[in-house]
């Protein structure tokens, strides 16, 4: 799992749950994947994140070295800026481990690089 | 003649190990993929020269995906079947991958996505492979969830191969009702082999349906007056009057209801020619 996923992804599917965002994340594999950079589209996606999400996200598995906590205004401009949002947002993949809801509690595994959002029948809506 | 798959298991036993190979080496899959793809990108609409973030419903082995990537695009997919993901793993393609099941939801927060692309998949929805399952509040959720995952204005594009024409309708109004505008473009319609359904939804008000492929201009004019009046109305589950599906349905409940009633044939619902 990518953390541009895990900038979308929600446990709101579960029944009860209101918004399931953002999920936590427990790591015990991380993995460095390189990915051809392409400026443009780093750009484009980061009005759609939730950059201080993004931040925690990298920080809790000790990925947000040189990261800036909040976005700059002319971030288009900047290279380096936007190469780090790369690595961080495309590059970074949470192996193994699981991710936590932030209401109920409830564990989706992730295994492969692939978290497993299935429900039960029972917490189906 | 082969049953469908639909009809033989649950997709997440049906696409096992055996299944998910093909999806590697069996060339005329892979280029009906690639070629379905790219018809669901070019019916997408997406800004031209834009890399995109696209979601790939029932991605399965990622040959979708791979189409996606060389248009440049970056996707997320997600599937309910561990063995074809396993495949898209082995694949190494650039997209990550979600083992979800689209009839709980799609589990993303609001705007996440510029387009929705859906090869193959959407079909398996109608079927009730567990006891809780019902196939219209499945796909009322799966649409209502894919509406708001969307970001303004984007698109969302199926290719899929419903059964009957009440499949069409069942599908088209849950979409509708969920929000969406559009319908179905059909191309090829008067071929039995290049014939493909394309479910094109849009979330930014209506706009005329895309050209299909392989059919006179009075041909698509059909199809589009059909999404209109889906979108019209959302046909409150029964079909619009006076077309087969319509005629169909009534002959059925007569029947049911014990009345004498002529079998349905090819000519049911069909219009007059003029000449006798
Ligand atoms: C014909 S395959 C298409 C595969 C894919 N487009 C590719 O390139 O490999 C259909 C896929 O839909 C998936 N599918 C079926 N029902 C599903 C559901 N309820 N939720 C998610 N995926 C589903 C199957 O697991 C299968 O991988």
């Amino acid at each position: 799992m990518k953390l541009i996923t895990h900038n979308m992804l929600t446990s709101k599917c579960l029944k009860g749950v209101l918004t399931g965002y953002p999920l936590a994340i427990n790591a015990t594999n991380i993995k460095i994947n390189e990915v051809d950079f392409n400026p443009d589209f780093i750009s484009r996606i980061i009005p759609k994140l939730d950059w201080e999400v993004l931040w925690k996200a990298a920080d809790s598995i000790g990925h947000s070295e040189g990261l800036p906590q909040t976005i700059e205004q002319n971030y288009d401009d900047d290279k380096e800026f936007l190469k780090k949002a790369h690595r961080v947002l495309l590059e970074v993949e949470v192996e193994e481990g699981y991710l936590i809801c932030p209401e109920s509690g409830r564990q989706f595994p992730i295994t492969k690089g692939i978290p497993n959002m299935l429900l039960t029948e029972a917490e189906v809506q | 003649m082969s049953k469908r798959p639909e009809h033989q298991a649950p997709p997440e036993l049906f696409y096992n190990e055996d299944e998910a190979r093909k999806y590697t080496q069996n060339s005329r899959i892979i280029d009906i993929q690639a070629q379905m793809t790219e018809r669901c990108l070019e019916l997408l609409l997406l800004p031209e020269d834009t890399p995109c973030l696209l979601l790939d419903i029932g991605c399965g082995s990622g040959l979708s995906g791979s189409v996606l990537e060389e248009s440049g695009h970056m996707w997320i997919g997600l599937d309910i079947s561990p063995s074809m993901l396993d495949v898209a793993l082995e694949r190494e393609t650039e997209g990550d991958l979600i083992l979800a099941d689209m009839g709980e939801g799609v589990p993303f927060k609001a705007g996440s996505f510029d387009g929705a692309v859906s090869v193959s998949a959407l079909q398996w929805l109608f079927n009730a492979d567990k006891k809780s399952h019902q196939p219209i509040k499945r796909l009322y959720k799966f649409f209502s969830s894919l509406y708001a995952s969307l970001s303004r204005s984007a698109r969302a594009v199926f290719q899929f191969y419903p059964e009957n024409e009440s499949q069409l309708d069942l599908v088209t109004s849950q979409a509708m009702k969920a929000g969406f505008y559009g319908g179905v473009v059909i191309d090829y319609p008067n071929s039995a082999k290049a014939k493909k359904f394309f479910l094109v939804l849009m979330t930014g008000g209506a706009a005329p349906l895309p050209q299909a492929l392989g059919t006179e201009e009075s041909d698509n004019s059909l199809q589009v007056k059909y999404a209109r009046r889906e979108a019209s109305k959302a046909a409150r589950g029964k079909p619009l009057k006076n077309t087969r599906a319509w005629l169909l349905e009534k002959k059925e409940r007569r029947r049911k209801q014990g009345k004498e009633t002529k079998p349905d044939t090819k000519y049911t619902g069909r219009k007059r020619s003029g000449r006798f």
